[in-house]
């Protein structure tokens, strides 16, 4: 078999000027579609190209998650590297969670190296979360500080310290808001530093509160936010109620009201999956009436084969370039 | 949870704490005087002594009034006079997004977010008020257990990663 580092491909070469595909399409104008990959539990490559293979033909970007839930899986560089590798358009999720500032920056300028273009800044949720509670919390970082410093690597063309990068990353940097949780007055104005420390895409936290996201956006709006910054909606769909239950009451920032809890109890059985994809489908579509909202960003834990139907169903589904 | 700061909290503080336009004052009278009796410190005391007395000031009483961490670079009146190294992922720049329906924080349930309190403060304070809003550089984790108000007053603590500060000059 060939070895893809002693001949590194065609894309490999061209990936170092390109600009973030994702960047490109937000620019068109078009509603973009951004998906959130399951990263394996395992060191075979197949894994991961199993989980990407149903996003793939309806996604813009698909986000490798960093350790999400303070759970270990295969690293987000490694995921990242592989997608692109193949051709997809990866999301590095960074967390400040396990890596202090020299390991995050070498990690930033890696990935550039080895395809990646968009980049996702997130404080990452606490130790406490995952099956390894016992872990020491890093936090060197926090998002904001991280989100700068990816903008120094790439806009100065130097590390923290000032030293100088023989050739700095070209990144198209994000973060993520969350206007779900106290305190929902002021998420706005978090949102507004974010983009002052370089942030310009968001992906938020699940939205399965529509009033209290369009109360978010007009302050925002009153701000001129959404002209700074693309915003991507988190949707995703419920299994039933007791995963309902469990996301909102284990998952640190998740807030689920009761009204969409109760719809799940009250269908029968066998008809839960569909009608937690029904949700979904109708969040996207009031989502996407709402001004500033530039796409949605699917969060399908282990489902990521109901995200093709989340997307034609909502419709946003579109034809994407042969990749 | 012996190793969170909350869990060594000394009592009688948070009354003090709700009172952020009288520890502003405070704040502000103390680092005018500091700043006009420094040189003459100086010149009587010792560098060892002068080191001494300042970190066990520090720690007594902003450790009884904020449950101060001491990293050794305040920010204090920036964050609604509320120490934001109380937060258990260290955030100089917070709230994260795993701020609990109650207000209380993602990772000690029983604490209400160090973060909720700072803005909710900022929004009453007036001399610093809106400071929250400041971008905070990333903490230098080599000044902690020194004082802050000698750092303060030597310029220490204002010495930020030079590549922090290129993009902070345009």
């Amino acid at each position: 078999m060939e070895n893809p580092d002693q001949h590194p491909t065609a894309s490999e070469g061209e990936s170092l000027g390109s600009e973030s595909r994702l960047l490109q399409v937000l620019k068109g104008g078009h509603f973009a579609v951004t998906a959130e990959l399951n990263a394996p539990d395992s060191a075979d490559p197949k894994d991961v190209y199993a989980n990407v293979l149903a996003l793939g033909d309806v996604c813009d970007g698909i986000n490798a998650t960093d350790g999400s839930g303070a759970n270990c899986h295969m690293s987000s560089v490694a995921c990242c590297a592989l997608m692109a590798r193949a051709g997809y358009e990866p999301v590095l999720q960074v967390s400040c969670r396990d890596r202090n500032r020299i390991a995050i920056q070498g990690d930033l300028l890696g990935a550039a190296a080895l395809g990646v273009r968009n980049v996702l800044c997130l404080t990452g949720d606490d130790v406490s979360a995952g099956d390894q509670p016992e872990a020491r919390r890093v936090f060197d970082f926090d998002a904001l500080q991280l989100l700068r410093t990816a903008q120094i690597l790439r806009d100065q063309g130097v590390f923290l310290s000032g030293r100088k990068l023989t050739t700095a990353p070209d990144f198209f940097l994000g973060a993520a808001a969350n206007p779900f949780v106290p305190p929902q007055d002021l998420r706005h104005l978090r949102l507004a530093k974010k983009i002052e420390a370089g942030a310009q895409f968001i992906q938020t936290q699940y939205c399965y509160d529509v009033p209290v996201f369009e109360a978010f956006m007009r302050r925002a709006r009153d701000m001129g936010l959404h002209e700074r910054v693309y915003m991507l909606v988190g949707v995703g769909p419920l299994r039933s109620e007791r995963a309902a239950e469990f996301m909102r009451s284990r998952v640190p920032g998740v807030h689920i009201p009761d009204a969409v809890v109760d719809r799940l109890a009250k269908t029968p059985r066998k008809g839960k999956r569909a009608e937690g994809i029904q949700i979904c489908v109708e969040i996207i579509e009031e989502v996407k009436q709402i001004e500033g909202v530039h796409g949605v960003h699917i969060m399908a834990y282990r489902q990521e084969e109901t995200v093709p139907e989340i997307v034609e169903r909502a419709g946003i589904l579109r034809s994407r370039p042969e990749e | 949870m012996s190793s969170f700061a909350e869990s060594k909290r000394k009592p009688g503080s948070e009354w003090l704490k709700n009172r952020p336009r009288l520890l502003e004052g405070i704040y502000a009278g103390s680092k005018s005087a500091l700043q006009l009796l420094y040189p003459v410190l100086k010149r009587i005391l010792p560098a060892r002594w002068m080191d001494g007395i300042f970190v066990w000031s520090e720690e007594v009483s902003k450790g009884y009034l904020f449950n101060c961490q001491m990293c050794g670079q305040c920010i204090l009146h920036s964050t609604g006079m509320t120490c934001p190294m109380n937060c258990p992922k260290n955030l100089r720049n917070g709230p994260c997004g795993g701020v609990r329906q109650n207000g209380h924080c993602e990772v000690i349930p029983e604490m209400p977010c160090v973060w909720v309190q700072a803005w909710q403060r900022d929004a009453q304070m007036g001399r610093y008020g809106g400071e929250i809003q400041l971008l905070q550089p990333p903490v230098n984790r080599s000044l902690q257990n020194s004082s802050a108000w000698l750092n303060l007053l030597e310029g220490v603590d204002a010495q930020q990663p030079s590549g922090w500060s290129t993009i902070e000059l345009e």
